[in-house]
């Protein structure tokens, strides 16, 4: 039993990735208040290079070995599971995303410790951690404790800042020996998206749009509204599902993350995985006809209100 | 091949969710339920791949004792069979719900198990990767793209990362799958098809026994407070407009002000 | 595999070698005449497949006379016609795949002008409930049908929300549940009505009329349901019977004289088809309802307008009522009421029944323009020439068609769409200051 917080590292490319440094921040923050550490876990092939980059931990555990070398959902979890058994953490902070869901529930699974999903928010209360988490694709908050004072949460990128977790430091590196494997998940290609027309991170405008929009050919009025602009249209995943425009246009965890001066937000009611890509625009302006849709609690600006019918009115008023 | 679908039946969100007077729950008297989009997406990927395979797809749900229009629309679909699993007051928790699946596939002929990746209630977890640690079977969470191999060994999935990157992996079967999407829409059911199968269908059903539980402790459920950060515009489309105009224009955002 | 075409045998010829008739010689071939010509080796499957299924019957007796053509509104935009269905059938297609199968909106008239009494308003929808059976089925109108099971409503709004609309019309609006004691009308909202903000325009319109009359009303509030109609039109037929089900059960549960409807949709759905699902009872269009008592309205504004009226298929031409609109609009002080070239039997279809209403996108690519732009046109040319036109309706499906129709036209300004109740209220409210 520790009162450490143990951070899994998820990284790709050579690069780690901007969830775990919310969640090194935070943990560090936590770490501070148990009196344990924040100890960074990262699986990799000839991970120095990464290493360099986990300052905000108070320590890292390393597994350095081949097998590593890529991501597997089975081999983490073979490496994973002793660690945290032996180490018996106060808390594991994963990001949620394929690869923490691919290993948080696997743990909990083998290890017996409870888990809290979607989190958005985690803090202690008597040393124990209290987790926020969205539920009902954001409409309801859980807060939920540990039956027994301590366990894993998987935590919505966008929940903390990235640059708490960015600070310099050579934290002590404890590397363990040859890792358990398990090669039943095997890693055979990163495949990138196809380019797209246009690059929606680079755009300052972008008017977005969701299922709100109804038919596939009202996208032209949005279109027009984003010409008038000077934007571009981008979308939530259900258009990009439909194939209405194309994959590089989606806003979201699945899609893009954007952080343009203007985010219009057209009859997108905001799942959690939508707000993931979006919440760090400088100005957000949604438009939606639910009162009670979750976009509303990240936009600066609100309307209730028919998306075609306010998309209509701008154009002609810049227009005018 | 034995394709394996286990399915639930989540809130519809067209309601409006309230919470309960303990205030650690919802408010269930008004509540409708829906399937799960992300299993309505792995029934659908399961009757494709059994069609281009071979072999049966079985849908499998906890007897929440509401579950039968589920399951025949599971066959209304072109499931093969349809099993009920356990006995339960109401969906419980992933950890519960992960324990009976697996008690009841370990009787089951089962080479592929597909299974929403996620659902919008699962507070502890999601069941896919649960189940498949319960059965030792390898897990692959947001899959978007399933082949099964030529000697029905293995498969390749896409596993999607964000910026629409996705990993290519080749798993051994038997395996579990968390399913984000379909190749297809899943298809339609038609009522009248369905009202036909709740009369005649046979429903397979497995005893398992259910105890244990999540290990949380809910405190407090709440629903956000919306309008916290945004500052709501009243009126016409035209004052709408208006005022977004205004806001853009203090801010020097607009084609005037960018190019 | 290539089918060969229908080949037509022709028995036998005969030609007098002389015939005299009346003194002229018409001798030779002049006389020809031929035996009856059997017709051979045409594919009948799918003939004999469509006329066995329950409604289906009728199109075998087609003859390719033609006169549904010219009447059906969407040969007016298009190529589709109704003797080409049968002409196709023959041919051995059983228009499962066909667009042609999304694309008549069950208006009627075509059934109108037929001699044989051939009628799609009974095979479409028999052909495509076999479509929608094996899955051939648009997305738009499947996530129609989704709606419809889940919450009743084609739009998904949430069930307990069909009485919002209460809310803002400044009169009180008893929701039967709460009243405990029989009513004379049990007013019917229906769907667009209670949702769609024009629609609630007219129901609250409706509502301030009916209370200024005194009228002993109470509506179902969230135990109302769609009536399933359209639905039903559109091939889904356990769907319709799932939701006159839940109907009917409400319905029951209340003591009331007659059910008034606001959409001719749910009065087809109430008056023809409920009946033989166990409800029976007076149904009435509200036009119908309130046409008998305009002598007892009380008008306190001048509506200084140039009206038409568009005759809905499922009020006119399907269910024969095409004056109880007119009486109420000609009762209406300062209205001035004129005719569009099609009007009453032959009124012009919105392009909403049938379906039509979910199948804007399958329709858009097989149409050069849609139905209800083609009748704003007619209704600008009748009323909106200088600037001060309504098109009057008297069903929910039309307000937000014939609205984006007068936009996508570029009619803004010409003409506005109002229900029927919404210039009844109007003329009965004092004049705006």
């Amino acid at each position: 039993m520790s009162d450490d917080i143990l951070v899994l590292v998820e990284h790709r490319a050579g690069t780690v990735l901007d969830p775990t440094f919310e969640l090194l921040g935070r943990a560090r923050a936590l770490a501070a208040e148990t009196g344990g550490q924040a100890i960074a876990v990262v699986l990799g092939s000839g991970v120095d290079p990464l290493v360099a980059t986990l300052g905000a931990a108070d320590r890292v555990i390393a597994v350095d070995d081949p097998a590593f070398a890529e991501f597997s959902p089975s081999s983490y979890q073979a490496a994973l599971v002793p660690i945290v058994r032996d180490r018996s953490p106060r808390l594991v902070l994963v990001a949620n995303t394929g690869p923490g869901m691919d290993v948080a529930s696997g743990l909990s699974a083998a290890t017996g410790l409870a888990l809290a999903a979607y989190a958005t928010g985690v803090a202690l209360e008597g040393g124990a951690p209290v987790v926020t988490c969205q539920l009902y694709a954001g409409k309801i908050d859980a807060r939920v404790r540990f039956a027994d004072g301590r366990g894993i949460a998987t935590v919505v990128a966008g929940s903390f800042p990235v640059e708490s977790g960015m600070a310099a430091g050579s934290p002590p590196v404890e590397r363990l020996g040859p890792p358990a494997t398990d090669g039943r998940i095997r890693f055979k290609a990163l495949l990138a998206p196809e380019a797209g027309d246009v690059d929606i991170t680079r755009e300052t405008v972008l008017v977005s749009v969701g299922r709100g929009v109804g038919e596939q050919e009202n996208l032209e009025l949005v279109e027009e509204l984003a010409t008038a602009l000077g934007g571009a249209v981008s979308v939530s995943r259900p258009l990009a599902d439909a194939g209405w425009l194309p994959r590089s246009r989606q806003v979201g965890k699945s899609g893009l993350k954007v952080k343009p001066r203007l985010y219009l937000a057209l009859g997108i009611s905001g799942a959690p995985e939508h707000l993931e890509g979006m919440r760090g625009a400088d100005l957000i302006i949604a438009v939606n006809t639910d009162p009670r849709a979750p976009i509303f609690s990240v936009a600066h600006y609100g309307a209730v209100a028919d998306l075609l019918d306010v998309a209509q009115a701008l154009t002609r008023r810049l227009a005018g | 091949m034995e394709f394996i679908v286990l399915l639930k039946q989540v809130p519809d969100l067209a309601e409006e969710l309230e919470i309960d007077a303990d205030g650690t729950d919802l408010a269930r008297d008004w509540l409708s339920y829906v399937t799960s989009e992300w299993d309505e997406y792995a029934l659908e990927e399961a009757l494709q791949l059994r069609d281009q395979a071979g072999g049966s797809v079985t849908c499998l749900a906890l007897d929440t004792g509401s579950v039968d229009e589920l399951l025949a629309t599971c066959l209304a679909r072109g499931a093969d069979r349809v099993v009920k699993v356990g006995s339960f007051e109401r969906q419980p928790a992933s950890h519960v719900a992960a324990a009976a699946f697996a008690a009841a596939l370990r009787d089951m002929p089962h080479h592929l198990v597909l299974t929403g990746v996620q659902a919008i209630d699962d507070l502890d977890g999601q069941v896919g990767p649960l189940v498949a640690t319960l059965l030792d079977l390898p897990h692959v969470s947001v899959v978007t793209h399933i082949a099964v191999g030529p000697d029905g060994r293995t498969a390749t999935v896409h596993q999607e990362y964000a910026g629409g990157v996705v990993a290519e992996l080749e798993v051994d079967l038997p395996a579990t799958l968390g399913v984000q999407t379909s190749r297809e829409t899943p298809r339609y059911a038609p009522v009248s098809r369905v009202r036909q199968l709740m009369k005649t269908m046979e429903v397979g059903s497995v005893e398992v026994s259910a105890d244990g539980g999540a290990g949380l402790v809910i405190e407090a459920m709440s629903v956000p407070e919306v309008s916290a950060t945004a500052e709501m515009i009243a009126g016409s489309p035209d004052a709408i407009a208006e005022r977004i105009a205004a806001i853009l224009a203090e801010r020097g955002i607009g084609k005037a002000a960018v190019r | 595999m290539q089918r060969e075409l229908p080949v037509i045998k022709v028995d036998g010829v005969t030609e007098l070698e002389h015939a005299v008739v009346e003194g002229v010689d018409i001798s030779g071939h002049w006389n020809r005449m031929f035996t009856q010509r059997s017709i051979t080796e045409y594919p009948t499957e799918a003939m004999d497949w469509i006329t066995g299924l329950e409604g289906g019957e009728s199109l075998r007796n087609c003859y390719q006379c033609g006169k549904c053509v010219p009447v059906c509104p969407v040969n007016h935009v298009g190529d589709y016609g109704p003797r080409k269905l049968n002409a196709k059938v023959i041919r051995g297609n059983r228009l499962i795949d066909d667009p042609d199968l999304w694309l008549c909106t069950t208006c009627g008239n075509c059934y109108r002008v037929c001699p044989k009494e051939v009628n799609p308003i009974q095979f479409m929808p028999a052909i495509r409930e076999q479509a929608v059976l094996e899955g051939n089925i648009p997305d738009e109108l499947s996530d129609v049908f989704r709606n419809l099971q889940r919450t009743g409503n084609p739009m998904g709004e949430s069930p307990r929300k069909r009485a919002d609309w209460i809310a803002g019309a400044g009169v009180e609006i008893p929701v039967i549940s709460q009243l405990d004691r029989p009513v004379d009308v049990l007013w019917y909202v229906s769907d667009y009505t209670s949702y769609h903000p024009r629609g609630q325009d007219a129901a609250r319109a409706m509502a301030r009329v009916l209370t200024a009359l005194g009228v002993d009303f109470a509506i179902l509030g969230p135990e109302e349901r769609s009536d399933g109609d359209s639905a039903r039109l559109a091939g889904e037929t356990g769907l319709f019977e799932l939701l006159a089900e839940q109907n009917i059960k409400a319905f029951s549960r209340y003591e009331f004289k007659r059910l008034v409807v606001m959409d001719p949709h749910a009065y087809n759905a109430f008056r023809n088809r409920y009946p033989a699902l166990g409800w029976e009872g007076e149904v009435l269009h509200y036009t119908q309802f309130l046409a008998p008592l305009v002598d007892g309205m009380r008008f306190l504004s001048r509506v200084e307008l140039d009206v038409t009226y568009h005759d809905p298929c499922y009020l006119g031409r399907n269910n024969g009522e095409y004056d109880a609109p007119r009486r109420l609009l000609e009762a209406i002080p300062g209205i001035r009421l004129a005719e569009m070239p099609h009007n009453r039997a032959n009124g012009y279809c919105c392009g909403g029944g049938g379906g039509g209403m979910w199948l804007d996108g399958t329709v858009a690519g097989h149409v050069s323009e849609r139905l209800s732009e083609r009748r704003v046109r007619e209704a600008v040319a009748t009323v909106g020439t200088d600037g001060t036109g309504v098109l009057s309706v008297a069903c929910p499906y039309e307000p937000s068609r014939f609205e984006d129709a007068v936009k996508s036209t570029g009619n803004d300004g010409r003409l506005v769409v109002r229900d029927i109740i919404e210039l009844l209220d109007q003329a009965m409210q004092p004049p705006a200051a």
